[in-house]
């Protein structure tokens, strides 16, 4: 699959929120404002971007069947697929907590900026979704992966961001009291995935 | 699936405290998720696998049973091991935890319901990450003893399972007329002459129920319902 291709559907046509609902959790906690919501938004490319890739790396060299065949004739048809789960959740709590330490040591302002939000990532549905995806999809390298992560990982930001920017409006509405914050919420979220649906088709 | 690893540690927290076991209390705890508190609704916890596995009712139902055998067997474990996890690490240790259990859930969903298995595909190690169980395993299993956690574990993979129930019945009733895969309002044949039941009278099936953004706006059709019977759930800005 070609680069483009790839990039521009993990954004738009596969979005992680708009058609799979995945991060719906943290989706709906932080966007109360635009601000904290780039935030997370960030922190998750991030994570997304280090982690597609390394998790590629384990399934292809250690976890897929006749992937440890490097070892050796004998190791050729062990097949630890079974572990990936515990293998990708490890890999993710662990990234993150290095990229949290790394960004504190070496870039402070941008840990103030993320600082809270970082813990709260290995938890977010969408980054182990991306692994399970990725595995799913069988990409061709660890480039074809990375651009994967990134791309699915900008898809979520500007998820996250647009309904952060509704909401700071949505405000000033007169909603029906029921109907309020988390119910509207969704709601928009509906709407906004039947307008993401028509990117449903494209390739270039 | 384990129900010899439950047992023994209610036992031995019932001999601790002399406290009924279905005390009101205890008995609050399943009885609230399912409306009051609701996982979905109220909390605002794993709503991502809730959305995405509910265009038909059988894999939202063998996703209920999935969450609530993860849950129950993650609380009790963690509440069991509450006073040996390290605070620093313990989101390291509470996500191993529920990822074994988690792969034993999808071994057993493999070998004895491959169809469905295939149907959920990655939502089913996307219990792993499902907000439920973090959720509840900070908010009460570290807090409490194994026999309350398990009964917050049971009322809340109801709560959750319900809503996933419910969504799924009525998208998979308006969405292509069945419950369970079986034709519930009449065949649809080629024509008007073919078709027996309500097709017979002109009814179409809406399939835009069957599409991903349906699912949100179901869900918060159903958070309006419930907070206008509700009035206490409504929230204040």
């Amino acid at each position: 699959m070609d680069y483009v291709n790839l990039f521009v559907r993990s954004i738009f046509i596969e979005n992680m929120i708009f058609a799979y609902f995945l991060g719906m959790c943290s989706y709906l906690a932080v966007s109360k404002t635009v601000k904290t919501a780039v935030g997370l938004g960030a922190a998750v490319i991030f994570v997304l971007a280090i982690t597609v890739p390394i998790n590629y790396l384990l399934d292809n060299y250690l976890l897929k069947p006749g992937a440890l065949s490097w070892m050796g004739e004998s190791y050729a048809n062990v097949d630890l697929s079974f572990l990936s789960y515990i293998m990708f959740i490890a890999v993710i709590a662990s990234m993150v907590q290095l990229v949290e330490m790394v960004v504190e040591k070496f870039a402070p302002a941008l840990y103030g900026a993320l600082g809270i939000f970082l813990p709260l990532i290995a938890v977010n549905c969408a980054i182990l979704g991306g692994s399970l995806f990725m595995q799913q999809k069988d990409f061709g390298g660890v480039g074809e992966s990375a651009i994967y992560g990134v791309g699915s990982g900008i898809g979520w930001f500007l998820a996250i961001l647009a309904i952060a920017a509704i909401r700071e409006k949505i405000t000033y509405s007169n909603v029906p009291a029921p109907l309020r914050g988390l119910g509207i919420t969704f709601i928009i979220t509906g709407l906004m995935a039947i307008g993401f649906m028509s990117f449903m088709g494209i390739s270039l | 699936m384990s129900k010899k690893e439950k047992k023994s540690p209610i036992v031995l927290f019932v001999s601790e405290e002399k406290e009924p076991l279905f005390s009101k209390k205890n008995r609050q705890l399943i009885s609230d998720p399912l409306n009051d508190n609701n996982p979905i609704t109220v909390q605002v916890l794993g709503i991502c696998s809730a959305l995405a596995i509910t265009v038909q009712l059988k894999p939202a139902v063998v996703m209920s049973l999935a969450v609530l055998a993860v849950l129950a067997c993650s609380n009790v474990v963690v509440s069991l091991l509450r006073s040996m996890i390290p605070s620093r690490i313990r989101i390291i240790v509470q996500l191993v935890i529920v990822a074994s259990l988690v792969i034993l859930v999808d071994q057993v969903l493999k070998a004895f319901a491959y169809d469905v298995s295939k149907q959920l595909s990655v939502f089913v190690g996307l219990i792993i990450t499902n907000c439920i169980l973090m959720g509840r395993l900070e908010a009460f299993a570290l807090g409490n003893g194994p026999w309350k956690s398990f009964l917050d574990a049971i009322g809340n993979a109801a709560g959750y399972g319900l809503i996933l129930i419910v969504v799924a019945f009525f998208r998979e009733l308006f969405g292509s007329g069945k419950l369970f895969g079986i034709e519930v309002l009449g065949h649809k044949g080629v024509t008007m002459a073919e078709s027996t039941g309500l097709y017979a009278l002109g009814y179409e099936n809406n399939g835009f129920m069957l599409f991903p953004p349906m699912a949100l706006i179901t869900v918060g059709i159903f958070i309006w319902m419930q907070r206008s019977r509700n009035r206490k759930l409504i929230e204040k800005e």
